[in-house]
């Protein structure tokens, strides 16, 4: 069909053509691409292919296994093999025939709907779902680099930084002390250091003498504080030790081959240090316009379509969902509202707001996990916590309370999972 | 007795919403497959295809408090009792890829 317009002709129509439905075009079958293959990307492609089983749907992924950062503090801990995370996209693409392409993406070419591979070859879409994560921003702390990630590992992306910090943790000697760096708002998953640093003692409690945990925290305040520092000292004593920002406790800079840490004030010298550093979407999605000058995506909270660039849906840790953490819980719901006001986009229908729920559990030792709930509606413009709901697990439950939230943990594992990657 | 013809009338409405509101119902309830899998069993319940009466009864009684959970009360009282009932309604039809 384009082969006999000219690309004045091809232009001209494109405006026509953004106002008719997908669908009503008639002969051509509709596609809707996706970038990205976590718990967002996935999820979209299963509730896509479950919302209309002739829509052409693609998934572009570099790797052929999705690992998962969720759980990934259990590997750095030892509770567990890594391989544990690990989910492929056989489902998706033999079950339920969603052309998986394990590439990257070069470009996105909004205006003409069509992606560019890393091989070359461009993907035609009528709507396209963004879902890349994150990437670091590196040298943001003076000195960290990806050169620096591999002594220092971030661990951010589950794969082989979270294999490597497991081996650093490893070879850490009785008295050791082991620096766990926490960035400011906002970065994926808000709990994540916290439940890190908790694993890590659990290991270092069991297998080392006189070891410590030092939190360098940019911010003053994090996720279910009161229950981690509850659940730390009763698990661990004095054994864990945060450092808020106002305390002077952000990193500024490192020196990996030298082997420190520094604050404004302060330089550590530690056995092991876990740089976690300042975050913002997945390169590609900054690349193709899509961030705003703070490094995320800033969508409609209804649709999740980019306010940047129409026609582009952004989800997961990559957008700005309001109050919505960046969380797989989050990505996850995000996928399946997204998913649906594309189709309903693609069928020139409306779409109204629904609400969205993050669950998200952290544990502080193999029995003992809290956990934090939301419901979000859409209200002035963006994704809120409804009054009156969510929060987290009380404080000073028994261990018997503690023990059921682990139980629930891997459970909500398993079916996240199955949500996304299939069972 | 009050509170029976309000229940009632909610699986009533639980029975008539999924084809009034549509998918703004469903999403609603495809939202709770992410713990509760359809395919999976674990110590976290199934709910596709119970009868609608009785996932109502349950999630209204997170939502009041009058039944104990771990998270599903401060899940619930995100709801409207409308709401509880039209994802209800669409648990019961079998919700899940």
């Amino acid at each position: 069909m384009t082969g006999r317009l000219s690309r004045r002709a091809l232009l001209a129509g494109a405006t026509a053509l953004m106002a008719t439905p997908a669908l009503a075009a008639g002969a051509r079958r509709a596609r809707v691409v996706i970038v990205g293959g976590g718990f967002g990307g996935a999820t979209a492609a299963r509730y896509l292919r479950r919302a209309m089983p002739d829509l052409g749907i693609t998934l572009i992924e570099p790797s052929r296994l999705h690992v998962t950062c969720p759980g990934s503090n259990g590997v750095i801990g030892g509770l567990g093999p890594l391989s544990r995370l690990e989910h492929g996209y056989d489902h998706l693409r033999s079950r339920l025939g969603i052309e998986v392409v394990h590439d990257t993406v070069a470009a996105i070419e909004g205006e003409r709907r069509r992606v560019r591979l890393g091989g070359g070859q461009w993907i035609a879409y009528d709507r396209l779902i963004v879902s890349p994560g994150i990437d670091m921003r590196w040298n943001e702390i003076e000195g960290y680099d990806e050169a620096a990630a591999q002594i220092m590992p971030h661990a951010w992306k589950a794969g082989a930084q979270t294999a490597l910090l497991r081996r650093r943790l490893e070879a850490v000697e009785d008295g050791g002390v082991v620096i766990v760096a926490a960035p400011g708002n906002p970065f994926r998953c808000p709990p994540g250091p916290y439940e890190r640093a908790g694993l890590i003692a659990w290991h270092l409690s069991r297998t080392r003498k006189g070891c410590k945990v030092l939190i360098l925290d940019a911010k003053d305040s994090f996720s279910k504080q009161a229950l981690f520092q509850e659940g730390w000292k009763a698990l661990y004593g004095d054994m864990i030790e945060w450092v808020s920002g106002a305390n002077n406790g952000r990193v500024v800079r490192v020196n990996a081959a030298e082997g420190w840490v520094e604050t404004d004030f302060d330089r550590f010298t530690p056995a092991l240090a876990n740089i976690i550093p300042p975050q913002g979407a997945g390169r590609i999605a900054v690349a193709a316009g899509l961030a705003d000058a703070g490094g995320f995506c800033p969508v409609d909270p209804v649709t999740f379509e980019s306010r940047l660039v129409p026609g582009i849906h952004v989800i997961g840790d990559a957008c700005i969902a309001g109050e919505m953490p960046k969380s797989a819980s989050s990505a996850n719901n995000q996928a399946k509202i997204a998913a649906a006001a594309a189709v309903a986009s693609l069928a020139g229908q409306g779409f109204g707001p629904v609400k969205a729920i993050n669950v998200c559990y952290s544990l502080l030792a193999p029995d003992y996990a809290v956990s934090v709930a939301g419901v979000y509606e859409v209200a002035d413009g963006r994704r809120a916590a409804v009054a009156e709901s969510g929060g987290v697990s009380p404080l000073g439950a028994d261990a018997h309370a503690r023990k059921a939230e682990a139980e629930h943990a891997a459970d909500w594992y398993a079916a996240i999972c199955a949500d996304a990657w299939g069972a | 007795m009050r509170s029976l013809t309000a229940f009632m009338a909610l699986v009533v409405m639980a029975a008539a919403l999924p084809a009034r509101a549509g998918g703004q119902a469903r999403l609603m309830a495809e939202a709770c497959a992410a713990c509760h899998s359809p395919q999976i069993h674990s110590g976290i319940p199934t709910l596709a295809g119970r009868p609608a009466g009785e996932l109502l009864r349950l999630l209204l009684a997170f939502r009041d408090g009058s039944r104990a959970a771990t998270v599903m009360d401060r899940i619930a009282k995100g709801y409207s009792g409308e709401e509880l009932g039209a994802i209800a309604g669409e648990l019961a039809g079998g919700v899940g890829p």
